[in-house]
């Protein structure tokens, strides 16, 4: 059963390279890729069964223990490895559905499924590594492949766009290799169940270098606030799916990496005044710059800075509740989030712009359109019963249960920043739903009783799409259930399980 | 574990150095930075290796006089993810000279309009979409 925790990174990769090589059969790439990808889904939820027991622990090539690379997957990993691998199905199978021309107009179709193939096996492989260089190397296979995907075609929005984006992620890389150096200078190992039970015995201002160094590093990879200003700046240009897949992947493997690092690593001293303090600014001045804009997909992102916020909120207070709640919260903002751009994209087609001020009457024109806005943009603002809300009454009972000044003014921050993305979202709605159609988007879209509006909108992009929100409405129907399993590996993180199951006693 | 001040002094430099170039606007220059930031990083797992010893292989060294090598095999992976940043940064630059005749890095166009707006303290004019303006023509002339 271990050997399960090498196959979706080597699934991706095997998909990769055979439809690299077929790039001239665009039909036989979609099938394997969507095959790939549908496999690592079933694997990973055989994971989030399996872990519920015991964590999984594979060493790589069976080198010494410690010596070798060692794949771990607890609840936590098994969980966003499962959602992550769901979203990016239905990102894969919604590029699919769009039309042949468009494909070959706005991507060269025959590299972007090995890219995505390999993003893919990236952010798999950073859910499952144990180790801080495999977590390096998987971050860099994503990022290349992110690179790749973002800068597409080559135009002049994207060459900005991506000049911004890969010149910051170079900067976090080589941090990250500084932090992992000084870790290994200082302790001898990278491993983290390792580094774990021998960062204690460090003097105290060595470990507090340390634990910043990594929180840099994966907040900026995160896009937690001081270090957010890129993410707004490079995701908007993208095509639809990779920003989708962007929004709802990449940000996410950051804050896992801050969780895994922060509880496992640094238990005993939780930065929570500073990830408070990132937490409060995060929410509030990424969901200002939200409302600011009259671009919808630029408005997403600086709502993706600002729900990254929540997740900062439960790490910052470090208690199991607390975490349990950023966990959840996580699993259902990258779902909500990838959701959001794919009907971002599906309003491009139908209104010809993602600008506000050019859209207007889409409701009228597309009823089905505006439901599949409506419900994520609701869940997004945390509406009762949607799952957006069940995540943020976690976070927010447990702050209260916390009842420190900072853990108030989470609190606070968490409650405004929803109203304002309520504001936001329903000024996307006013503005583009509502009203009456302006002559460029009935240009784009056909008048009202056209017979050709149906192209607009094709099954699989549609399907898709209502695939992410039928999880959505899953993590909402089955909430208790879930809720009990984040609960789990949310304690599970305070309890030397990860350890024991890493280096079993006698292995030390 | 004693380590060795002129790698660490070197390491500092070269990190700066590259610092200094990635603040540039060009991104030629910033790949020049990004390098030689990458090699002072490098430099730096030679000083976290502890003190130099003999080649890491068995039969050839005893054991004790071996430096380590796993922080070499870390390296290894380092100049290889280097090699391909720098082969990317370039086309990039390039397609971006292609594109605008030069390969510095823009400033964001929405966020200049939205703060333009924010100071004539209007409601906001239609916005004007960049859209996609590839011709597959090369700008600059064979």
């Amino acid at each position: 059963m271990n050997n399960l925790l090498a196959v979706p990174t080597l699934l991706c990769l095997l998909g990769a390279a055979v439809t690299f090589v077929a790039g001239r059969h665009p039909a036989f790439q979609r099938a394997v890729s969507v095959t790939a990808v549908a496999a690592v889904c079933a694997v990973a939820g055989l994971l989030v069964w399996l872990t519920d027991t015991a964590p999984l622990v594979l060493w790589v090539g069976d080198w010494p223990k410690t010596l070798g690379i060692v794949l771990v997957a607890d609840r936590l990993a098994a969980l966003m490895l499962l959602v992550a691998a769901l979203v990016s199905l239905a990102v894969l199978v919604y590029s699919t559905g769009q039309d042949e021309d468009e494909m070959r107009r706005e991507t060269p179709v025959s590299i972007f499924h090995p890219t995505f193939l390999l993003l893919v096996a990236g952010v798999s492989n950073a859910f499952l590594a144990g180790d801080l260089f495999n977590l390096f190397v998987s971050f860099e296979l994503l990022l290349f492949a992110s690179y790749v995907l973002l800068t597409m075609g080559g135009t002049e929005d994207r060459i900005r766009a991506g000049s911004v984006y890969v010149v910051v992620n170079l900067v976090s890389s080589s941090l990250f290799l500084v932090s992992i150096a000084s870790i290994y200078a200082a302790t001898g190992t990278v491993n983290l169940a390792q580094l774990a039970l021998r960062l204690g015995d460090l003097p105290v201002e060595v470990r507090g270098v340390l634990q910043v160094m990594l929180l840099a590093v994966f907040a900026i990879k995160a896009a937690v606030f001081p270090l957010s200003a890129w993410l707004p700046h490079s995701y908007p240009t993208a095509p639809a799916p990779v920003t989708a897949v962007f929004a709802g992947l990449l940000t996410k493997v950051g804050v896992y990496a801050i969780i895994r690092t922060q509880t496992l690593l640094f238990q005993a001293e939780p930065l929570t005044l500073l990830l408070g303090v990132a937490g409060v600014a995060t929410m509030v001045i990424g969901i200002l710059g939200a409302i600011a804009q009259t671009e919808i997909k630029r408005m997403l992102s600086f709502t993706l800075v600002s729900h990254i916020g929540y997740m900062i909120f439960g790490v910052a207070l470090a208690t199991p509740a607390a975490l349990a709640g950023s966990i959840f919260y996580a699993a259902h903002h990258i779902t909500i989030q990838a959701t959001l751009f794919l009907v971002a994209g599906l309003m491009e087609r139908v209104g010809g712009s993602t600008s506000l001020d050019r859209l207007g009457g889409l409701a009228k024109l597309s009823p089905l359109l505006g439901v599949l806005f409506f419900i994520p943009a609701m869940n997004l603002a945390g509406i009762p019963p949607l799952s957006g809300f069940i995540a943020k009454l976690g976070l927010l009972q447990a702050g209260v249960a916390d009842g420190t000044p900072i853990a108030w003014m989470l609190v606070v921050a968490g409650v405004a920043t929803s109203l304002l993305t309520l504001y936001a979202m329903a000024k996307v709605w006013n503005r583009a739903f509502w009203g009456v159609a302006p002559e460029s988007v009935l240009e784009s879209s056909g008048s009202y009783d056209s017979p050709e509006r149906g192209r607009l909108l094709p099954r699989l992009m549609v399907g898709s799409t209502m695939g992410l929100i039928g999880l959505a409405l899953a993590f909402t129907f089955f909430a208790g259930d879930l809720y009990g399993y984040v609960e789990r590996s949310a304690s599970a993180l305070f309890d030397p399980s990860y350890i024991a199951a890493v280096l079993p006693e006698g292995t030390r | 574990m004693p380590a060795n001040l002129t790698l660490a002094l070197v390491a500092g430099i070269l990190i700066a150095c590259g610092v200094y170039l990635i603040t540039e606007r060009s991104l030629s220059r910033i790949l020049v930075g990004v390098v030689l930031a990458s090699n002072g990083v490098n430099i730096l797992f030679l000083v976290a290796s502890g003190p130099a010893g003999g080649a890491p292989i068995i039969g050839l060294t005893p054991a004790a006089l071996m430096s380590d090598p796993l922080p070499q095999a870390m390296v290894l992976t380092a100049i290889v993810i280097t090699l391909s940043v720098a082969a990317f940064v370039m086309t990039m630059a390039y397609r971006s000279f292609q594109i605008n005749g030069n390969d510095e890095v823009a400033d964001d166009i929405e966020d200049a309009r939205i703060a333009a707006l924010a100071e004539a303290d209007l409601t906001s004019e239609t916005y004007e979409d960049l859209g996609f303006s590839d011709t597959g023509e090369d700008v600059v002339s064979e």
